[in-house]
């Protein structure tokens, strides 16, 4: 199972982190120049990196097998053989944390990819079709009725538990707000001066939205895939967080919490550690999200 | 103003018929039977042509459909898997603790929000807007479960002021009612309170940017005159909207948060569903908070036109 995550997340996280590393490498006095001006993005960047590479290099880390039972070592406080303390069953919490960050965080960035994937193709479909605008229209104001939560958690009763279907409850849930979005940024675009010319002069339809369209998406879309990111991990941990998410055999986030949480008044750290790294991390998320909507985005600074 | 009301309540039909296709037509999607899913591993051939039955997956999609939309136009949700009870009757059940909770908690959210949003406006830049700023990051990355148990952890565990658990209809008397909920409501807050808190602050600084602001100020009427008759009244409507469309949110943080405090409303019962694979209650449940989302934000619609002169249909 953790090759299969390593398989999905590593190329995504590891292309982001490396990236950043070969820009800063070749011009650190313009990064930290950049940085002082987006400190949200710097401090976002960092405890994302931070989180991503425990859970990378968990193996590495001092951590045991996470789903290693140990019946003489159930619930341990934290000391210096088990930073974290043990679980009901004996399991090391310190090794379930950082692996089931490589659960959580992939649920994440997939859910966002796909959702963006897919808002777009709406959003654009939904701006350019004028018959199926209506239609389109109304079926993401119908799915956006449905409290997402309550969404998800319908859909998880029919697919069954799986890594997967949580992935696809998200994007189900979270698509029509990117289509939403994108189809607003693209009228309003359309009616650019700039994008009248190109189809006065006879561009094609392909050609206006790649060249004419797209650049001025990208940066709206990547400030509401971070969101949609936060919005994934959430969802994900309340969902196996009360009994419909990633089955319970797999360490997410929200499974922790969920086994810890009959216990929590008498041992209060099999709750609160999970919870202080989801929230950690999805602080990261959304400073890194407020910052590059400053960036990217000015038209929706909250700096208005 | 009747001609615009009657129009959006002509907009908001196709919208639920969208949410009750979307909910119905959920048990198709899954390449698998779904009865099967829903029975689980251990079940029995008889129990899942049992479920099959009574989710009516025996017989063509759209006679089911039909059938189905016209029961829940007469109220009735379908029937229990596990209970053999009326969704209906179990819905009704449960609605007292979660209708007090949610009412509790939009009202705490208002009266957190509105205020401090328009501090933050008015004070732009100063230290009130940065404690804003943290306010509504911290709302935001702190998921609704994980501050409720912060919360009871704090104040019930630690402090005894609250109780940790469970929920005291009013009929037990008004104060214990109120106790038990007071930390539930706070926990549903957070969220709600930081998103209307943003859309407070950024209507206010939009509407006192304008010139008859300035007017005002040049007049010499009294500041707190002007925040207040002048510029609030002017930044109602985003605020009232985004208090509309939170209530989604908040009825779905209210499953988990009633998972947290073991309150018996509508989130535990959609929980044990969950627990007992009882899909009809699921169903009804998804739908009672869509239609209700749909009509609040149908009712804020139409309030608008009655509240600002300047919107006319």
């Amino acid at each position: 199972m953790s090759e299969q995550v390593d398989a999905t997340i590593k190329p995504i996280i590891g292309g982001i982190a490396w990236s950043t590393m070969t820009k800063g490498a070749r011009n650190p006095s313009r990064l930290v120049k950049f940085f002082r001006r987006h400190p949200e993005i710097a401090w976002g960047g960092l405890l994302l990196m931070i989180v991503t590479l425990l859970s990378i290099f968990a193996p590495l880390l001092g951590t045991v097998d996470p789903r290693a039972l140990s019946t003489g070592n159930r619930l341990k406080a934290p000391s210096p053989e088990h930073w974290f303390g043990t679980d009901m069953l004996g399991r090391d919490l310190y090794s379930r944390v950082l692996y089931g960050g490589r659960i959580s965080l992939s649920i994440g960035v997939s859910a966002a990819a796909l959702s963006a994937f897919f808002g777009t193709a709406f959003g654009l479909l939904s701006a350019f079709g004028a018959l199926l605008d209506g239609v389109i229209m109304r079926i993401m104001d119908g799915i956006m009725s449905i409290p997402a939560i309550l969404l998800a958690i319908a859909l998880m009763a029919v697919a069954g538990a799986s890594i997967e279907n949580v992935v696809f409850a998200v994007t189900i849930v979270e698509a029509p707000r990117v289509a939403r979005l994108i189809r607003g940024v693209v009228l309003s675009l359309r009616d650019q001066p700039y994008v009248e010319a190109a189809i006065a002069a006879g561009s094609s339809m392909p050609k206006i939205i790649l060249r004419h369209l797209l650049p001025g998406i990208v940066g709206p879309l990547i400030v509401q895939a971070t969101f949609v990111w936060a919005t994934a991990m959430i969802l994900e941990a309340a969902l196996s967080f009360i009994g419909a998410g990633t089955p319970p055999s797999i360490p997410s986030w929200g499974n922790i919490m969920s086994d810890g949480k009959a216990l929590w008044q008498v041992k209060p750290f099999l709750i609160f550690i999970p919870a202080a790294f989801l929230s950690v991390t999805l602080l990261a998320v959304n400073l890194l999200g407020d910052g590059l909507r400053d960036l990217l985005d000015p038209r929706m600074s909250k700096r208005g | 103003m009747l001609i615009y009301a009657l129009r959006r309540i002509l907009m908001a039909i196709p919208v639920m018929g969208v949410v009750a296709l979307v909910i119905f037509g959920l048990l198709y999607i899954t390449p698998g039977d779904p009865a099967m899913v829903i029975a689980g591993d251990q079940a029995t051939p008889d129990e899942i042509a049992r479920i099959r039955v009574s989710l009516g997956l025996d017989q063509p999609a759209y006679i089911r459909f039909g059938t189905w939309l016209w029961q829940v136009m007469q109220g009735d949700l379908g029937t229990s898997i596990f209970s053999n009870q009326p969704v209906a009757l179990m819905i009704d059940q449960r609605l007292q603790p979660t209708l007090s909770l949610l009412i509790l908690a939009v009202l705490l959210s208002i009266g957190i929000g509105v205020p401090f949003g328009v501090a933050a406006a008015w004070k732009r830049g100063k230290a009130i807007d940065h404690a804003l700023a943290i306010f509504t990051t911290a709302g935001f990355s702190i998921p609704a479960f994980v501050a409720g148990y912060a919360l009871a952890f704090i104040f019930a565990s630690t402090l005894h002021w609250l109780p940790v658990q469970g929920f005291t209809p009013i009929s037990e008397g008004f104060w214990p009612f109120l106790r038990s909920l007071i930390l539930p409501a706070v926990t549903l807050s957070l969220v709600y309170a930081a998103v209307i808190a943003r859309v407070t602050r950024a209507a206010m600084l939009d509407v006192l940017s304008q010139d008859y602001i300035r007017t005002a100020h040049a007049k010499g009427v009294r500041p707190y005159m002007i925040l207040f008759r002048h510029a609030l009244k002017n930044a109602a409507v985003p605020v009232v909207t985004i208090i509309g469309i939170g209530v989604a949110t908040l009825f779905g943080a209210t499953v988990v948060t009633e998972n947290v405090f073991a309150i018996p409303g509508l989130g535990r019962l959609t929980v044990d569903a969950i627990t007992h694979r009882d899909y009809p209650i699921i169903q009804g449940v998804v739908l009672l908070s869509s239609a209700t989302y749909v009509v609040v934000n149908l009712t804020v619609d139409i309030l608008y036109t009655l509240v600002d002169p300047r919107i006319s249909y």
